[in-house]
């Protein structure tokens, strides 16, 4: 199976460089209801946003206003109900789902609150396993790997199971995971959620070196004002709607 | 892509050793109870073909009365003559050889030992239609057929419990109670489906009828059909003959039966090959639990790994290389419980098949379809909880705790 083709079928690389300017991330008029009948829930109620390409990205708001909900679908792991999901100019909502998972693969990268890291695995091969359903071969998946874990200042630790890592540097392997395809966005759900915070200052120095040196564009969650304030936008939700957005230079 | 998904299963096997083990368990005991229990049923089917075979291939024993038993009550049928014999000789087509046969239990006595056995009294054609052949010494002279000499022929048993180890060739024993020259010892057979085929004595039929049965009948005659010959089609001539020579008027019921040895070996092999099939069956029931414990374990092992599954989603996995991991971790692990196993058959196999003193034979037929039978398994058992964890949703699989 040629992954490239199949991403390339879904038309989505490709991309001309001088439409960098042009959003990366387009959100029309989403909306996204759970269940059905009287039991109905509404948790968006026609999101508009624009993320253009290199921009760091803070999503905040009370829980239950829809911002997981609106990651999930700008991760491609959900569709919306309604409206229209432009990634690089090209409408996601009519993917399906291995057509979305090839994206995923292609674009996305995720860190979790959680970690979410491969236990009894090494560092290495967890953050290999993109690469791994790339088809990339051994060699690589090596050299990237370690180039990957250099970057997060963890080359020295890659023989080393989750177990025996800290929250930190397990949440830097993940990181490492995430970064290791280049991928175009960042997608970070809480990222210091389980840390403390000299270790989250520490992660979003990391993120803010990925979103300025290597060019990625970063959106994350965070319920932390702390963390937001390293982000170049803040989008506030609240109530299935966007609140406000705050853009300003990154602290 | 399916290296990768093949990385991926055997990293998750490694990982997870024991639980491996245990869902191999039931694959490793399952093959090799089948497989052991086809070899030896094979070694036991071929011991008793061989058994058989040692009777002489190609043999009719023509006996009187009907079938094994006596049968109800009414005289005794007779016994036969000589002149049977000789016109079985002349008259019957595809005969090889013909040996008749008479029978007396005595004692055999040399120095101090004693030991009770079987006198045989036939001639030198018995040894040919047998295909029985002497180990020291030699077979009956014609001179001493025709005159009935006191010489004997003696099986190994006889020789072991009589002559402990001494060579008997030339010397004199006594058989019930009457002197004769050892002049021959037989190739030793070993236990038959009959008893110890090693313990007789054979002596020439004259002698034997004319100092222990006292008359000239002859209580069996063994017929070897030259093998040009359909051995169905001599027995049936012999029928007739026998019909028309021991006056059985037309529609009345033979007072003799022919046994032809191949149709005896037929049944008795048809027989173990049958048990053979029933103890496998068994066995097999076993393979089908083992197969019940992989889906278990991967049923269990989909829950447990359900954010191990979200992950690899969330990365790019499509549903196809989930379900595909998931197969082929299924699919190795009863490959490899049935290579254990058939490893293991075989090494039973070659332990035990001695005990059973029926011998070793691998047939590679049975472990190749053991070993695809395992596979199949794997493919069968694996797909359900395969298919389980690439449905999964992986926002709900990210979530799960």
């Amino acid at each position: 199976m040629n992954n490239e083709a199949r991403a390339g079928a879904t038309g989505l690389n490709g991309m001309t460089p001088d439409r960098t300017a042009a959003p990366i991330i387009s959100l029309r008029g989403i909306t996204k209801v759970f269940g059905s009948g009287p039991t109905a829930f509404q948790a968006l109620k026609g999101i508009d946003l624009d993320i253009r390409p290199g921009d760091f990205v803070a999503v905040m708001g009370p829980s239950g206003s829809g911002k997981s909900t609106t990651m999930n679908i700008l991760g491609c792991l959900d569709v919306p109900t309604a409206g229209e999901f432009l990634f690089k100019g090209r409408h996601v909502e009519t993917l399906d789902r291995d057509q979305r998972a090839l994206l995923r693969r292609r674009y996305l990268g995720f860190v979790f609150q959680g970690f979410n890291l491969l236990a009894r695995t090494n560092a290495l091969e967890n953050v290999e396993l993109p690469l791994l359903y790339r088809g990339e071969d051994k060699k690589m998946r090596y050299e990237a790997g370690m180039a990957a874990l250099d970057k997060v200042g963890l080359k020295e630790w890659w023989d080393h199971t989750p177990a025996e890592l800290s929250g930190g540097q397990q949440q830097r392997v993940a990181i490492a995971r995430a970064i290791v395809t280049q991928p175009a966005v960042l997608l970070a759900d809480e990222p210091t959620g389980n840390l403390d915070s000299e270790r989250s200052v520490e992660i979003m120095e990391l993120l803010t070196d990925l979103n300025r040196n290597s060019g990625i564009t970063v959106i994350m969650v965070t319920h932390e004002p702390d963390m937001a304030a390293f982000a170049h936008t803040i989008v506030h939700f609240k109530d299935g709607l966007v609140e406000r957005i705050q853009e300003g230079e990154a602290g | 892509m399916l290296g990768t998904t093949v990385i991926l299963a055997l990293r998750a096997i490694n990982r997870h050793k024991m639980r491996s083990f245990l869902t191999t368990l039931g694959i490793i005991i399952g093959v090799a109870a089948v497989v052991t229990m086809v070899t030896l049923g094979n070694g036991a089917t071929a011991a008793v073909r061989e058994q058989i075979s040692s009777l002489g291939a190609n043999v009719l024993q023509l006996r009187p009365g009907q079938g094994f038993g006596r049968g109800g009550g009414g005289p005794r049928p007779p016994d036969f003559k000589p002149q049977d014999l000789t016109a079985i000789e002349n008259q019957l087509t595809g005969v090889r050889a013909v040996a008749p046969l008479v029978q007396s239990s005595g004692t055999g006595i040399y120095e101090g030992s004693n030991w009770s056995t079987t006198v045989y009294g036939t001639t030198a054609a018995y040894f040919e239609v047998q295909s029985w052949k002497a180990d020291a010494g030699r077979l009956f002279m014609p001179d001493e057929e025709e005159a009935g000499k006191p010489v004997c022929i003696i099986g190994n048993t006889v020789r072991t419990n009589l002559f402990q180890g001494n060579d008997p060739v030339g010397k004199r024993m006594r058989i019930k109670g009457v002197s004769c020259q050892v002049i021959g010892v037989l190739a030793t057979r070993g236990q038959g489906g009959f008893g110890d085929q090693d313990d007789v004595v054979v002596m020439p039929i004259k002698f034997v009828q004319r100092r222990f049965t006292g008359d000239r009948d002859i209580s069996q005659i063994m017929i070897a059909v030259d093998d040009a010959y359909d051995t169905s089609a001599v027995q049936s001539s012999l029928e007739e003959l026998m019909r028309e020579r021991r006056k059985i008027k037309a529609g009345a019921e033979d007072n003799f039966n022919v046994f032809d040895t191949k149709q005896i070996s037929d049944t008795l092999t048809g027989t173990t090959t049958i048990l053979t099939q029933i103890v496998a069956a068994v066995a097999a029931i076993s393979l089908l639990v083992g197969g019940i414990g992989i889906m278990n374990i991967m049923l269990v092992s989909v829950t447990e790994r359900t954010r191990e599954i979200g992950i690899r989603l969330a990365i790019g996995a499509v549903a196809r290389e989930v379900l595909m991991q998931f197969l082929v971790e299924a699919i190795v692990l009863s490959c490899l419980g049935g290579v254990i196993g058939l490893f293991l058959a075989l090494i039973a196999s070659i332990a035990i098949a001695p005990l059973m003193q029926v011998p070793f034979i691998f047939d590679v037929k049975v472990n190749l379809i053991a070993f695809l039978f395992s596979a199949a398994i794997g493919v069968v058992f694996g797909y359900f909880p395969a298919r389980r964890a690439a449905a999964l949703n992986p926002i709900d699989a990210l979530r799960h705790e």
